[in-house]
């Protein structure tokens, strides 16, 4: 018996205080710090009370990133979740169709595996080089504009607090799209062809294969789509970081950046700490938001 | 797309799929190669720009490099000190790794295949991490490592790096350990086989698939933080101790001031190059691995 009770705490202890030391510890002084005024530098601080949340509400700076992850939240996961779907239906079934059944389009494999590039590249790399991408003279997309006689579009794509959003916008769904084509192709897969030959033997458009096949048979896959798109919506803070480091101005601005700002660069760890535990609540909310939005029967085969 | 819905009602089943199949197939693949290149564009981009010449960039961003310069890369290797943070990139993630997967198999498999009291506690507190924003961590860790003096450490990112990497590990390894047949460890044990070689000889090589899958994805995790070494390796005489990403970040500061985009161009290349070939040799493992690791 002992032998036991010895191996569990070996194999148990020295994982336990990794995690102790590095995880739970922070996240457990995360709420405690979020009550003092601390700047980081000396000891001694005073608990504030509720004084950071208080402040929180009134902070302009806050609430402009705080639209930003909340526009992110709606537009990232439906413009992957729309373009993933389409794509991966394209591949799966948007081959020729004939007596054995629907077919995916030839090649289907190569575009797995290119669609996929971005997922194995480093946020920080996607970043740069994006940045360059979008760079005013040397950048690839104002030498296309310009190449294609569209000079006048040709614009400081970053440059602009009207554009900088959408511009990180478009890399994060640059960034998502082929990891959800991937993975709902995958889904596709356990779909039996012959529902498709049936709805199309019957008149019905690709279209509506997609919207009243593929989208309810995939529902669950879909669902974890959304919270996985939704986490990356409520961070965003790599990608905006290096591309405008959220401006001009605070046009770009996203909550996970106003935090590192405010704790890194004022020492303003208390009041840091405090808009971490508003994001914590945020996630928290939107997760018992979308569990039950999307309670709905499944559909079973 | 609406293709299909014209099909006039009198025509007869073979027509309609002779039309279907010339038509389909041929917009589904202009659409499919679409953003094919839309990815790969970009990418193809910066590795041709780094071959070019900081002239040939600024006057056309689409025109090819007029010759192979490679003393662009040896700058952004040496100079730029590319090749460092690269070195120090394999270090933590090397490291990491292997503390993240024996620990997590470690813990894993007693949370398994053992009954004890707080068994259930345990596993929750690990996977309960999961669901915490890294964020909400960030200041509070910074004054952890630094209180332990192992701020701009690679040891410290280390450490934190597999800290990090343990919930998501020990949720997936649990699962895998649960689903290994008993039969053999009982046999073992019968033989006379300890807990410790037990673990080591008969249960880990059975549960290397599901290891191989978790690795991967770890490895992206660890390979591709941002965030964690920002704020981890600042102070003193961190920058000789910068991993890859943040190192790659600096240059492109840097090197916009400084106008030596083909230097950029060749530090990006180099950071991804390496990624990109393990991906294309591995890619089904790749995929598999990241699908598993978001679809818990």
């Amino acid at each position: 018996m002992w032998g036991k009770r010895l191996f569990i705490a070996v194999f148990l202890i020295p994982p336990l205080l990794l995690y102790g030391i590095f995880v739970v510890s922070p996240y457990a002084q995360a709420f405690q710090i979020s009550g003092t005024d601390w700047s980081g530098l000396s000891p001694a601080y005073e608990f504030v009370g509720l004084d950071n949340f208080r402040r929180l509400l009134g902070d302009g700076y806050f609430w402009t990133a705080l639209k930003h992850n909340g526009l992110l939240l709606v537009l990232l996961p439906v413009a992957t979740i729309v373009a993933g779907l389409f794509f991966a239906s394209m591949i799966s079934v948007g081959g020729r169709a004939d007596r054995a059944g629907v077919h995916g389009v030839r090649g289907s494999g190569f575009y797995r595996v290119v669609y996929f590039f971005p997922q194995v590249l480093s946020v920080a790399i996607i970043g740069v080089l994006w940045k360059e991408m979008y760079a005013p003279h040397t950048g690839m997309i104002n030498g296309f504009l310009r190449g294609i006689g569209l000079d006048g579009l040709a614009v400081a794509w970053l440059g602009d607090p009207r554009f900088s959003f959408w511009c990180v916008l478009a890399v994060l769904i640059w960034m998502n799209v082929g990891f959800y084509v991937v993975l709902f192709g995958a889904a596709m897969q356990s779909i039996p062809r012959d529902l498709y030959e049936a709805a199309l033997l019957d008149g019905a458009s690709r279209v509506t294969t997609l919207v009243r096949i593929t989208v309810p048979l995939l529902w669950d896959t879909i669902q974890v789509a959304w919270v996985y798109l939704a986490i990356v919506a409520i961070d965003g803070f790599a990608i905006v970081q290096i591309i405008t480091n959220g401006g001009p101005g605070s046009s770009s601005d996203v909550v996970g950046l106003r935090l590192y700002k405010t704790a890194f660069g004022d020492g303003q760890f208390g009041y840091a700490s405090a808009i971490g535990v508003a994001m914590f609540f945020l996630t928290l909310t939107v997760a018992v938001m979308f569990l039950r939005a999307t309670r709905r029967e499944r559909v079973e085969l | 797309m609406a293709l299909l819905t014209e099909t006039p009602p009198e025509s007869p089943p073979e027509t309609f799929y002779q039309k279907t199949e010339r038509t389909v197939p041929v917009i589904s693949h202009l659409f499919l190669i679409g953003w094919a290149l839309v990815t790969t564009l970009p990418l193809v981009w910066a590795v041709l720009s780094s071959f070019k010449s900081d002239n040939e960039i600024l006057t056309d961003p689409w025109s090819l490099p007029s010759e192979l310069r490679w003393n662009n890369w040896a700058r952004a290797w040496g100079e730029a000190h590319i090749g460092r943070y690269f070195l120090n990139s394999a270090i933590v993630v090397t490291g990491a790794l292997a503390i993240t997967m024996l620990f997590g198999a470690m813990a894993a498999y007693v949370l398994a295949r053992y009954r004890f009291r707080g068994n259930r506690i345990v596993y929750f507190a690990f996977t309960g991490g999961m669901m915490f924003p890294v964020f909400l961590a960030l200041v509070p860790l910074f004054f952890v490592v630094r209180n332990l003096g192992l701020l701009g450490t690679l040891p410290g990112l280390t450490l934190v790096y597999a800290a990090y990497s343990l919930p998501f590990t020990v949720f997936f390894l649990t699962a895998f350990f649960r689903t290994l047949p008993t039969s053999v460890a009982e046999a073992a044990m019968v033989d006379g086989c300890g807990h410790f070689r037990l673990f080591f000889s008969v249960m880990l090589p059975m549960a290397r698939p599901g290891l191989v899958g978790v690795a991967i994805f770890n490895f992206l995790f660890q390979w591709n933080q941002y965030v964690l070494p920002i704020v981890l390796m600042q102070g003193e005489g961190a920058e000789r101790k910068w991993v890859l990403a943040q190192g790659l970040t600096a240059l492109a500061v840097n090197e916009g001031y400084r106008g030596d985009f083909s230097g950029l161009f060749a530090g990006m290349t180099i950071a991804m190059l390496p990624v990109l070939a393990a991906y294309l040799l591995f890619h089904r493992q790749f995929q598999s691995g990241l699908a598993a690791g978001q679809l818990h």
